[in-house]
C-alpha cells in the first residue's frame, strides 16, 4: 500500500477516536450538571414520585455508561433524540439550522477564502512596501473589532442610514437564492472581515518563508516576472500551512457564528444552541456540540489530508 | 578584441552589511573587475569564500543576491549594457541569453513539480521553443548527459533522483533554451568525487558539443583546470592574474596562485602505533531501525596520539560510525573498548568522565556554536562543567586556549558572528581542547573552509596532536585531507570496511576496485587529467 494512503487512513481513524471522546466529554459535561431532565420539566410540580416516575420513564435511573451507549448508538443512526422544549425531532430541527448555518458559512467561505489568498500573494508581491502595509493595517484592524461591534456598525450604517442590506437576516425555505443573499448580505460581510486577516497572514507568511528557498532564485534567474514566481514555484509549496488556517476558519464560521447570528437574528444552529443553552434542553445542547465537534474534527482532518497529499514525497515515492 | 561577446569593465559590487552591535554600512565587495569571453570559451573564475566570484558569475546576469548591488561599471552583453536595460529588459535576458547552474542543484529545484516542466520552462517563457520541441530537446540532453531512461526521466519529481543526477538535470534545464553563456557556479563541489567526475565529464561534454560560453566558478582548482580555457583568479573582491589554464596551473606568475597551487601537496609522515590502543571498535553492526544495517560488522583500532581517517562517499557509514562512538546511536551488536574499558553503548549510560575524554568537532562551526553567547564563554564551559573552574582562574585558562589556537586574547569577549569560517572552527577546536580528551571526532572539519584556511585547521589539529598526545578519528570525503593528516586509514563503502590499515599500507596498490575508484576520481592539478582517466577506466572496463 502507498505510504499516502497508510497515512490518510491513520489521520481518518484517528479523528473517529478523537470524535469518539469527544462525546464522552460531552455526555459526561452535561451529566454534572445540577438537576437532570425529569426535574426541568417538571419544575415546579416536581414531587419526589412524580420524578421517580418520570425518570423510570424517560429511562434516566439507568446508570449513565448504559444511557451513554443508547444515546451514542441512535446519535450513530441520526435520531438525536427528542428537544424538551418543543417535544420535536432533534434531528429534523437541527437539519433546517445546520442547512442555514452552512449556506452562510459557505457564501462567507466563497468570498473570504479566495480575497485572503490574492490579498497574501499582493501582500507577498509588494512585500514592506504601501499596498502590503495597507493590507495588514486594514485586515488586522478588523480582526481587532469584536465582531458584535462591526456588527451593530454596520446595521446602523448600512441597515439604517443607506438602507442596502436589511438588518434582520431571516431567511425562509421560499425564499430565492437571490433574496436568501440579499438578507445575508451583513453577516456574511461580517464574518468575511474577522476571518480574513488570519487567513491572509497566513499565506503571506507561508509564502514568504517559501520566498527564501534556492528554486526561487532559480525561478528569478529563468526570467520570469514576480507574480508568476509566487504562483507557480512558491505557493504550491506554501499549501499546506494556508490550508490548515483555512479549514480552522471555516470551523469557525460554522461553529463560532453565535454572536453574528444572534446580532442578525439569523435563524442558523448558534441561535438554537444559545436559545436552547437558556431553557436547559439538555439532549439539544448535547446534539448540537456533538455535531459541533463533528464539523471542527471532520474541517482538521481534510486539512490534514491535504497537507499530506500535497507533500510530493508522499504522493510519488521513490 | 572585437568578438567578445560578454565584455564586464570595471565591475563594482557593493553590499550592506549588518555587524552585531553596529549601525548597517555599506561595503564593496568587488572592486572593479574587467572580464571579456569569446563565444565557445570557458573561463574559470576561482579564489576563497569572500573573493566575489559567484558575486561576479551573478553579475553577468544582472542580479545581485540577497543584499548584493552591482554599484559600478558595465557590463555588455551581446553588445548592450545590460546594468542600463532596467528589470523588464534583465527579465528577457536571464534564462534566454544567460542561465545559471547553482552549487546545490537539490535545493534548485521546485520539489513540488516534475523535473521536465522545470525544465522547460525557461524555453518556454521566453518563447524559443514550443513545448513538444523544448521537451525533445531536454530528452536529446538528458541522453547526451549520460541520465537514465532520458524518455521517462523528466516525469519525476526531483526528490526521486539522486544529487549527481540532479546536477546533470540542471545543466540540462541551463542547455534548454540555448544560451550564449551559461554560469555554473560550484556545480559538483556538493557531489562525492566518485560523482563528482561523471557530472563534471558530462559538463564538459555538453560544452564541447553545443558550443555554449561558460563561467565556471569554483574554489578548487584542479577541478576549473579540467574545463576551462581559461582561469581568472580573484581574492578580495580584485583579479589576481588571468591566463590560459595551462598557464596558471603550470607557471603562474603571482605568489597568491602559486599558493593555491601547491596546498594540495603537503604531507604528512606516519607515525607508528605506540602503547595500547585509546579505542578500539569490534565488530559494529547499527541500524536505525528496520531491516536496513548502516553499518555491517565494522571494527577499527586508534592508537593515543595518532590520527585514524575514516573515508567514503555520503552514505558509506563514515558518520554513522562517529554517532556509534559517541553513544548517540547505540549498535545492534560489537562493542567500544575506550582506553581499555568497555563504554556504555548509549550516552545517557556513560559517565562525566567518559563525556569529557571523547569530544566531537563539527562541519558546521556556525552551528555548532551558541550565536548569543560570546567566545570566552563558549570555550570556558567546559571548563566549567568538566572542572568546576571559575572565575579569574577560568579566564586565565580560556585565554591560554585562544593562545594555543593562535587567536589571542583579544577575541574573548566578541561573538561567532564577527569571526571568519577558519577563525570559528578554531574556537571549536579549543572548546573540544578544553575538556582535555583523549579523543577528539572530527567530522568533515575542513569541508566548509577554503584550501588555504584549511590547510591551516590542519596544521593545527597536528601540532596540538604533538602537544597534547590525543588521538583523533579524522572523518571526511577528501582524499588530499587524509594524505596530509592521517597516520591509518579506514575506507568506507555501503556501511563497511573496505579496506583498513595504515596509511601506507591503505594507499599501496594493488588496490581493490572500490578505493582504486575512489583515489582515481580525486581530481588532479593537470591539465587532461579528467580525459586521461576516462581513458584509462574505459580501457579497463572493455578489458573486462
Amino acid at each position: 500500500m502507498s505510504p499516502l494512503i497508510t497515512l490518510v487512513a491513520q489521520r481518518i481513524a484517528l479523528g473517529l477516536l478523537l470524535l469518539l471522546a469527544v462525546s464522552v466529554l460531552i455526555f459526561a459535561g452535561t451529566e454534572l450538571l445540577p438537576g437532570d431532565v425529569a426535574a426541568s420539566i417538571l419544575g415546579q410540580s416536581a414531587t419526589p414520585e412524580a420524578l421517580a416516575n418520570m425518570r423510570r420513564d424517560m429511562g434516566l435511573d439507568e446508570p449513565a455508561v448504559s444511557r451513554y451507549f443508547s444515546w451514542l448508538f441512535s446519535a450513530i443512526q441520526g435520531d438525536l433524540g427528542t428537544a424538551l422544549t418543543s417535544g420535536q425531532e432533534i434531528s429534523s430541527q437541527i437539519a433546517s439550522r445546520l442547512g442555514n448555518t452552512l449556506f452562510l458559512a459557505f457564501w462567507a467561505a466563497v468570498i473570504a477564502v479566495p480575497l485572503a489568498v490574492f490579498l497574501g500573494l499582493l501582500a507577498v508581491r509588494y512585500e514592506g512596501r504601501w499596498p502590503d502595509k495597507a493590507i495588514s493595517a486594514v485586515t488586522l484592524a478588523s480582526i481587532s473589532l469584536p465582531e458584535f461591534f462591526i456588527g451593530y456598525l454596520l446595521i446602523y450604517f448600512v441597515a439604517v442610514k443607506l438602507g442596502w442590506f436589511p438588518s434582520v437576516a431571516t431567511i425562509y425555505p421560499s425564499m430565492s437564492l437571490g433574496e436568501k443573499l440579499h438578507a445575508i448580505g451583513l453577516p456574511v460581510a461580517v464574518l468575511v472581515m474577522v476571518v480574513l486577516a488570519h487567513m491572509m497572514r497566513m499565506t503571506r507568511a507561508a509564502i514568504l518563508n517559501v520566498m527564501q528557498s534556492a528554486y526561487i532564485e532559480t525561478a528569478e534567474l529563468k526570467g520570469l516576472n514576480q507574480f508568476k514566481i509566487i504562483w507557480r514555484h512558491a505557493f504550491p509549496n506554501a499549501i499546506a500551512p494556508v490550508v490548515n488556517v483555512v479549514m480552522l476558519n471555516l470551523a469557525y464560521l460554522i461553529v463560532g457564528v453565535v454572536v453574528v447570528e444572534v446580532i442578525f437574528v439569523y435563524p442558523g444552529m448558534g441561535q438554537y444552541l444559545v436559545d436552547h443553552v437558556s431553557k436547559r434542553d439538555v439532549p439539544v445542547v448535547q446534539a448540537c456540540g456533538l455535531i459541533f465537534a463533528a464539523v471542527y474534527i471532520g474541517l482538521n482532518l481534510i486539512a490534514d489530508v491535504v497537507s499530506i497529499a500535497t507533500n510530493p514525497r508522499l504522493r510519488h515515492p521513490k | 578584441m572585437t568578438d567578445s561577446f560578454l565584455d564586464i569593465r570595471g565591475l563594482k559590487i557593493g553590499a550592506t552589511v549588518y555587524p552585531p552591535g553596529e549601525k548597517p554600512k555599506d561595503i564593496e565587495i568587488v572592486h572593479g573587475v574587467d572580464i571579456k569571453l569569446e563565444k565557445g570559451k570557458v573561463l574559470g573564475l576561482i579564489g576563497e569564500s569572500g573573493a566575489g566570484k559567484s558575486t561576479i558569475g551573478l553579475a553577468s546576469m544582472g542580479y545581485g543576491r540577497g543584499g548584493v548591488r552591482i554599484t559600478g561599471g558595465e557590463v555588455f552583453l551581446n553588445g548592450r549594457d545590460i546594468l542600463k536595460i532596467g528589470a523588464k529588459g534583465l527579465r528577457g535576458l536571464r534564462g534566454k541569453e544567460v542561465t545559471y547552474v547553482s552549487q546545490s542543484a537539490a535545493a534548485s529545484f521546485n520539489p513540488a513539480k516534475r523535473l521536465m516542466e522545470q525544465i522547460v520552462e525557461s524555453a518556454l517563457e521566453h518563447g524559443v521553443h514550443s513545448r513538444a520541441d523544448a521537451e525533445a530537446r531536454a530528452v536529446k540532453h538528458f541522453r547526451d548527459l549520460g541520465l537514465p531512461d532520458p524518455e521517462n526521466f523528466g516525469k519525476r519529481y526531483p526528490h526521486q533522483v539522486s544529487g549527481g543526477q540532479l546536477q546533470r538535470a540542471m545543466t540540462a534545464m541551463a542547455l534548454c533554451p540555448e544560451p550564449d553563456l551559461i554560469v555554473f557556479d560550484e556545480p559538483t563541489t556538493a557531489l562525492d568525487v566518485t560523482t563528482q567526475i561523471d557530472v563534471l565529464a558530462a559538463i564538459k561534454e555538453a560544452i564541447r558539443k553545443t558550443g555554449v560560453a561558460a563561467i565556471y566558478v569554483t574554489h578548487d582548482l584542479a577541478v576549473v583546470a579540467q574545463v576551462s580555457d581559461d582561469i581568472m583568479v580573484l581574492r578580495h573582491g580584485k583579479m589576481v592574474e588571468r591566463d590560459t589554464a595551462e598557464t596558471i596551473i603550470t607557471n603562474p606568475s603571482q605568489d597568491y596562485t602559486r599558493a593555491l597551487v601547491s596546498v594540495k601537496s603537503s604531507e604528512h609522515p606516519e607515525k607508528a602505533p605506540v602503547g595500547e590502543p585509546v579505542l578500539q571498535c569490534k565488530n559494529i553492526t547499527a541500524s536505525y531501525g528496520g531491516d536496513v544495517k548502516v553499518l555491517k560488522n565494522v571494527s577499527m583500532d586508534l592508537y593515543p596520539g595518532q590520527t585514524l581517517a575514516v573515508v567514503g562517499e555520503s552514505g558509506s557509514g563514515k558518520s554513522t560510525t562517529a554517532r556509534v562512538i559517541t553513544g548517540l546511536l547505540p549498535p545492534i551488536e560489537g562493542e567500544i573498548l575506550f582506553d581499555g574499558r568497555v563504554l556504555p553503548p548509549a550516552l545517557a549510560q556513560r559517565s562525566r568522565d567518559d563525556l569529557r575524554e571523547l569530544q566531537m568537532i563539527y562541519q558546521m562551526a556556525d552551528v555548532a556554536m551558541n550565536p548569543r553567547q560570546t567566545i570566552g564563554t563558549i570555550i570556558g564551559r567546559p571548563l566549567e562543567f568538566y572542572f568546576g573552574i571559575k572565575g579569574a582562574e577560568k579566564r586565565k585558562k580560556t585565554i591560554k586556549l585562544l593562545d594555543k589556537i593562535e587567536l589571542g586574547e583579544s577575541f574573548i569577549d566578541r561573538y561567532p558572528a564577527e569571526l571568519s569560517g577558519g577563525q570559528k572552527q578554531r574556537v571549536c577546536i579549543a572548546r573540544s581542547l578544553a575538556a582535555k580528551p583523549k579523543l577528539i571526532i572530527c567530522d568533515e572539519v575542513t569541508s566548509a573552509l577554503d584550501p588555504l584556511v584549511a590547510e591551516g585547521i590542519l596544521k593545527l589539529l597536528l601540532d596540538l596532536q604533538a602537544e597534547e598526545n590525543v588521538a583523533y578519528l579524522f572523518i571526511t570525503h577528501d582524499l588530499a585531507t587524509v594524505k596530509s593528516i592521517a597516520d591509518s586509514i579506514a575506507v568506507m563503502y555501503q556501511g563497511k570496511l573496505q579496506r583498513y590499515g595504515t596509511k601506507t599500507e591503505v594507499l599501496t596498490p594493488p588496490f581493490d576496485d572500490y578505493t582504486d575508484l575512489l583515489l582515481s576520481s580525486v581530481p588532479e592539478m593537470k591539465i587532461g587529467w579528467l580525459e586521461h582517466v576516462l581513458a584509462t577506466r574505459k580501457m579497463e572496463s572493455a578489458g573486462n
